[in-house]
């Protein structure tokens, strides 16, 4: 067991490319808990909700916070933004304003 | 590496994916981490999809399920109201396999030799893990309704608690009903899967009724002392819109069932006949849960570290979805269910890598429910670890309800749905 467990460690030992920093890391999972109605990769399918990825990170920012002071009206966005602290926020806002809509094609 | 081997060895009928996915998929296999999931619902379906997602391809991940095709049980009551088809909630596991690369054997998950991490299937082969993540949804505990456990009697009285065939001959049941019968709904107590589900249903119900058998009723037997979700907004769908049409009986346990009488028998003995009856059976985790030996939380529920859903009863075995025991406020939704495997998939993937897993994750709820045929009500909630109490804990000041039924948020209904479906298997 041990030595499997060794194993292992050094096939991953190798380093992943892509989110490698651990806040981009953080980031797309903090994100992921957006993507259930927003998309797997920011882009909701239909119509009835904008597309998050390559909105930049100012206005998500601003968004998220209007819904949370309630001067932005919602059925359901003014009680979830509350749940994100705006540390939380920033991070979600820089993941989707880094995607490009046309990456969700790969991975709606 | 002889694990690893042991797949090449399987031989005898290839996986479903053997045949579509990439050949470098097959010829990494000696070199890749393999996580095996349990159950292709909200949990394992969306699980499967990060898992490969997020590790780029670089862990094997195979998906065991029983059934051809998902069946949703979010809108499923829309169909006993006659407001959608079966096709409508039914989608494939295509875009999982082809597109992801995920393995798919459609099998039974029948037991776990935790020490060989072996899973072994119904059809008789066994699949290697690294680490094995189950999701297996509910198992109703039919010994506690005596009269319900024989297939004679499951047979005619439908929990429809599983979205699928129950679905639609309990819809052909309410369409066979004479007008001015009565459909009874009884409710165990909970914890059991989608806690607003038993009173979207009678709404559901009530809504075909009003249409087409105004003489009919809907009485709600539920074991608990209240409606449990949403309950200023379906109690008022239920004395306006359905004025007369339903009745609410809390405090009701059903002990029993003469399945032939089409009758419920209370604790007290109190026989409430129905022209229709849904018996929402009590519920534990599924059967693979407790056959692992992680369903240890009263025998019914997996207890799980809640920052990587590993079992605290067993190494390398993650539990999803309904099948846990819950954190406070925490609902058994498909919602959640995705949510978790989220949390789960990341940590799976750090845990393989050697990184330690995200030490503050968090979930979210939205649950959409229909008073009628139009018009829709919800409840959102926000979930934050607590690394002092080890737990998820309700963000407080965040969620709530819709302030009444409406139309606007039927939009946002569908919407929710063709994305979590996207989210979770596309």
């Amino acid at each position: 067991m041990a030595r499997l467990t060794a194993c292992l460690f050094l096939v991953f030992a190798l380093p992943w490319p892509a989110l490698a920093a651990s806040t981009d890391k953080l980031a797309q999972r903090l994100a992921a808990t957006c993507a259930t109605c927003h998309g797997s990769a920011g882009v909701a399918l239909g119509n009835s909700l904008p597309a998050l990825a390559g909105q930049p990170r100012e206005r998500i920012i601003a968004s998220m916070q209007a819904f949370k002071s309630g001067t932005r009206p919602a059925t359901v966005m003014q009680q979830l933004s509350k749940g994100y602290t705006d540390e939380q926020i920033a991070l979600i806002a820089a993941y989707f304003a880094g995607l490009k809509t046309e990456d969700a094609g790969g991975a709606k | 590496m002889k694990r690893r081997q042991f797949m090449q060895v399987l031989g005898g009928a290839l996986p479903i994916s053997a045949m579509l996915a990439s050949p470098q998929v097959r010829a990494q296999s000696k070199t890749q981490a393999r996580v095996v999931v349990v159950g292709g619902g909200y949990g394992g379906a969306t699980a499967a999809k990060y898992l490969r997602l997020w590790s780029e391809g670089r862990i094997a991940v195979t998906l065991v399920e029983p059934n051809p095709q998902f069946v949703s049980c979010p809108l499923s009551n829309l169909v006993l109201g006659g407001f959608r088809q079966m096709a409508d909630i039914t989608l494939g596991y295509d875009n999982l396999v082809q597109r992801h690369g995920v393995e798919l054997f459609r099998d039974t998950a029948l037991a776990v030799d935790k020490e060989r991490r072996l899973l072994k299937l119904a059809g008789g082969q066994s699949l290697a893990y690294d680490r094995l993540i189950l999701s297996p949804g509910v198992d109703f505990l039919w010994d506690q309704l005596p009269g319900m456990n024989t297939p004679e009697a499951q047979q005619k009285i439908m929990h429809a608690w599983k979205a699928g065939p129950q679905t639609l001959t309990l819809r052909r049941q309410l369409e066979a009903m004479p007008d001015g019968g009565t459909f009874v709904i009884s409710i165990p107590l909970a914890p059991f899967r989608c806690p607003p589900g038993p009173y979207e249903r009678a709404c559901q119900a009530a809504a075909y009724f009003a249409q087409h058998k105004k003489k009919s009723k809907v009485l709600i037997l539920d074991a608990n002392d209240d409606v449990l979700s949403k309950g200023p907004l379906f109690k008022k769908a239920w004395a306006e819109r359905y004025q007369g049409m339903v009745e609410y009986v809390p405090r009701f346990t059903t002990a029993d069932v003469d399945a032939a009488g089409n009758t419920v028998i209370s604790d007290f003995g109190d026989k409430i006949p129905g022209a229709v009856l849904n018996v929402i059976p009590p519920q534990r985790a599924g059967a693979i849960a407790v056959q692992a030996g992680v369903a240890n939380m009263n025998k019914h529920w997996c207890e799980v570290d809640f920052l990587t859903f590993e079992s605290s009863q067993a190494k390398n075995i993650h539990v999803l979805g309904d099948a846990i025991q819950v954190a406070p406020v925490m609902p058994k939704s498909g919602h959640m269910a995705n949510q978790h495997a989220k949390v789960c998939a990341a940590a799976v993937i750090d845990l393989l890598n050697g990184d330690t897993p995200n030490q503050a994750p968090m979930l979210n709820n939205t649950c959409y429910s229909y008073v009628s045929e139009k018009e829709v009500v919800h409840v959102a909630s926000v979930h934050a670890y607590s690394a002092e109490q080890k737990t998820f804990l309700s963000v407080p000041g965040a969620g709530g309800l819709s302030a009444a039924a409406n139309e606007q948020e039927t939009r946002y209904a569908e919407s929710w749905a063709r994305n979590i479906w996207a989210d979770t298997l596309a």
